[in-house]
């Protein structure tokens, strides 16, 4: 690694470390119903919106009233974006015209944007009409985050208050997480992305004379190229923001009209754990206690650099198999050496070795390489990330809630180990609590094998895989469950997903990931709002020191080593032997 | 959970209006104003008017005279972003690094640069033998186009000096010094070929 890779890795990490505190302070402020420099302009539309939908904004919800408006909104959600897509070809603004789309498609696509995956079977510039994107998807892409955001925000209150019922109100989460964090950051960052290059625009596809004409592979000469473009910068704004990761066309955020330039690259990345790393500050003000939240988002940066380090390392030393044909894979000045198959010039390979490790720890899963392509170590890092359950950052709220999971058995098992009731922000952490976060925990874990072990034995899931005949096809599998059983998304893209065994198998994946953890995260939330404030002793466990950090990163690493370190050895492992042998 | 239904109906209507509607216009409205180039897909015009490509996508090079982009994956012919008919779009080769198709591509390659221009004495640098990830990458790294002075010089009766000179002039820098990879631009590099001669 030269010198500047290194230092755009570091850059990033500490741009988005400093960010963390002044947005993660600004969220505090959102959901505790404070002050902001936005009120002004979204004070009235905000209340118009309660007044319209009945809503009492002070009216607090129990735990079940909140699970129930979740899962409906959600249900509707899911519903609209399937009825758009098969009737988009009697829709406006449709200028090529696209058809309808597969009932199995639209299931999958539905499940995969309501539930914050954006996991994509098709090849939206081939499939989606503008409205579609627009109307429905971009619209999943904003209501998706904003619901990780509100359940995340009642489970801190379950923290916060005591003796009581009521955990928030899910209409006033919502409302706000969308109008106040996500639309403001989006608009921005949109616009900042159409100044490198990423298009917007409303028009049909550009035709452009080709310079040489070519031959296709019919042998017909070819004299044009059609460019597809559309209102995408506003899309992939919210997208990377919201950790949705669906991108507006088939290649994601490598094809030149996503993602420009080094700095778009740049922006997006930042934009994907932006939210995420703050709201672990926006925890630790919300308890009264910052310290919590900068022990979780220092425990998440440890993991995620060691990551970060292995994919890079990986893919710079290049694929021994080029070296034989006399290919030059030395990095210099001038030439990006290692690893450049399914990458892009203009990202090198620091830059897309680096958002591997950043879409995978955030459950983003939007890419600017295929990971198909990756060296067996450099695909194992991703496919590592998401096994862990999409808690490194993870997804906006649904990672530190799914953090605070793993928290929860940390200090349960050191309490049993030191004898002592454990106990969280002054919160006992009882056997209920302890079943539910075990639940969190299990759900992704038993998904992604039991549905990878279905795929492998039966002909359907055998049938499109791209890269046959060798472990790297089970990874293709092994990726693809893993991806869908944590809501990230990404892929590796050989494998033909668009086919009813996938779309179906993948999209009940998504859907119980997504809902049969937001059920237990609000029933722990409505289980310790009921408790008294324990005051800390001196047989309380602290939360906050490199001791429990270390300890937490311990119990996260074994949890998921023990889950996938035998599947992840018949594939990406045996792989790197085979490489290397 | 009836108590529940009105507001899951009109909050769902009301942020999709907001956030699918008003907002992708809206930012389609500034986006058009402040940066028409861009936002239209940063097209380069001929003299009369003619667009001859993107600055952004690349275009398939195989003849001599020319410098050769990345290896295209995409549908039917390479760097096709958009085939209406067979419906394919970007995309990259999705080769695993033991898959015995992906060696046949990059000795392909190999093959077809040693063809158009033998004994060629320098390394022959990785990305000009590989795939990109969109199949549409418009660039080339500095040593894959010094790879290929030679053979554009001759091909096109110019000093070696002279294409050299060319390759400098639109070789593009880190952004801000320190971003992505210093890289050239194959289409526009090729557009100024053709204008010098």
């Amino acid at each position: 690694m030269t010198l500047n890779s290194l230092f755009q890795i570091i850059f990033y990490i500490v741009v988005l470390l400093l960010l963390a505190k002044p947005l993660g302070s600004f969220m505090a402020k959102v959901y505790q119903g404070e002050h902001t420099f936005l009120d002004r302009v979204l004070g009235p539309v905000e209340r118009f919106i309660y007044r319209v939908s009945g809503v009492k904004a002070d009216e607090d919800m129990n735990w079940k009233t909140y699970a129930v408006a979740v899962i409906l909104f959600n249900i509707l959600g899911l519903l609209a974006v399937y009825a758009v897509q098969r009737l988009q070809v009697f829709l406006p603004l449709n200028p090529q015209g696209l058809g309808a789309i597969t009932p199995d498609s639209s299931w999958n696509t539905a499940v995969s944007f309501a539930s914050n995956t954006n996991w994509q079977g098709y090849g939206g510039e081939v499939t989606m009409s503008y409205l579609t994107q627009m109307l429905s998807l971009n619209v999943q892409n904003f209501v998706s985050a904003a619901t990780g955001m509100a359940v995340l925000v009642a489970l801190i209150r379950g923290f916060v208050r005591h003796t009581s019922k009521g955990i928030g109100n899910f209409w006033v989460d919502l409302t706000r997480s969308t109008l106040y964090i996500l639309l403001p950051l989006s608009i921005v960052l949109a616009l900042a992305l159409v100044s490198q290059g990423v298009v917007q625009t409303f028009s049909e596809y550009k035709t452009v004379v080709l310079v040489q004409p070519v031959t296709d592979a019919n042998g017909n000469v070819v004299t044009k190229q059609v460019l597809a473009v559309g209102p995408a910068a506003s899309q992939i704004a919210i997208k990377q923001l919201g950790t949705n990761g669906g991108g507006f066309f088939n290649v994601n955020s490598a094809h030149p009209f996503e993602n420009s330039t080094p700095f778009s690259n740049s922006l997006e990345m930042l934009s994907i754990l932006l939210i995420p790393a703050a709201l672990c500050y926006t925890f630790g003000k919300m308890v009264g206690d910052a310290r919590q939240g900068w022990a979780i988002l220092i425990t998440m940066t440890i993991i995620f650099v060691a990551f970060i380090g292995l994919a890079v390392w990986s893919e710079q030393a290049g694929n021994p198999a080029f070296t034989k044909m006399g290919i030059d894979q030395v990095q210099t000045n001038v030439n990006p050496g290692g690893n450049m198959e399914g990458k892009e010039t203009r990202f090198g390979i620091a830059n897309s070795a680096l958002w591997a490790a950043v879409t995978t720890a955030a459950s983003n899963g939007s890419v600017n390489a295929m990971h198909d392509s990756f060296m067996p170590l450099g695909g194992l890092v991703p496919m590592f990330l998401m096994q862990l359950g999409e808690i490194i950052f993870g997804g906006v709220g649904s990672g530190l809630y799914g953090m605070l999971a793993f928290v929860i058995v940390a200090v349960f098992i050191s309490g049993l180990m030191v004898g002592r009731t454990p106990e969280y922000l002054g919160k006992k952490i009882e056997a209920y609590e302890m079943k539910m976060a075990s639940l969190m925990i299990l759900i992704p874990i038993l998904l992604a094998k039991v549905g990878t072990a279905i795929a492998v034995v039966t002909a359907a899931g055998l049938a499109t895989i791209y890269n046959t005949g060798g472990p790297h096809g089970f990874s293709e599998v092994l990726y693809a469950f893993s991806s869908a059983a944590n809501n990230n998304g990404s892929a590796f893209a050989g494998l033909g997903a668009n086919n009813p065994f996938y779309n179906t198998a993948l999209g009940i994946c998504m859907f119980f990931a997504r809902y049969w953890l937001i059920v237990p995260v609000l029933a722990i939330a409505g289980s310790l709002v009921q408790k008294k404030k324990v005051p800390a002793s001196s047989g309380t466990l602290p939360t906050h020191t490199p001791l429990f950090i270390v300890w937490l990163i311990g119990v996260i690493m074994i949890v998921g080593a023990l889950s996938f370190i035998p599947a992840l050895a018949l594939g990406p492992i045996v792989e790197h032997l085979m490489v290397f042998k | 959970m009836k108590n529940q239904l009105r507001p899951a109906l009109t909050i769902f209507a009301l942020l999709t209006i907001i956030t699918g509607v008003i907002y992708p216009l809206a930012v389609t409205g500034i986006a058009q104003v402040l940066f028409p180039s861009q936002a239209n897909g940063s097209l380069i015009m001929t003299e009369d008017g003619k667009a001859v490509g993107s600055e952004l996508i690349g275009q398939q090079f195989d003849d001599p005279k020319y410098f050769w982009g990345r290896i295209s994956a995409t549908g039917t012919f390479a760097y096709n972003a958009f085939n209406a008919e067979n419906l394919t779009a970007s995309s990259g080769s999705n080769y695993g690094p033991l898959n015995p198709a992906l060696i046949e591509m990059v000795q392909g390659r190999i093959d077809a640069l040693n063809a158009a221009d033998p004994n060629n004495p320098l390394p022959l640098p990785v990305d000009l033998v590989t795939a990109s990830g969109s199949g549409l990458d418009p660039h080339i790294s500095i040593a894959a186009a010094l790879y290929q002075v030679r053979r554009v010089a001759a091909a096109r009766g110019l000093s070696e000096a002279d294409v050299q000179a060319l390759v400098d002039e639109y070789t593009e820098g880190r952004q801000f010094g320190f971003l992505g990879e210093p890289r050239v631009n194959v289409l526009v590099l090729n557009l100024a070929l053709d204008k010098i001669q």
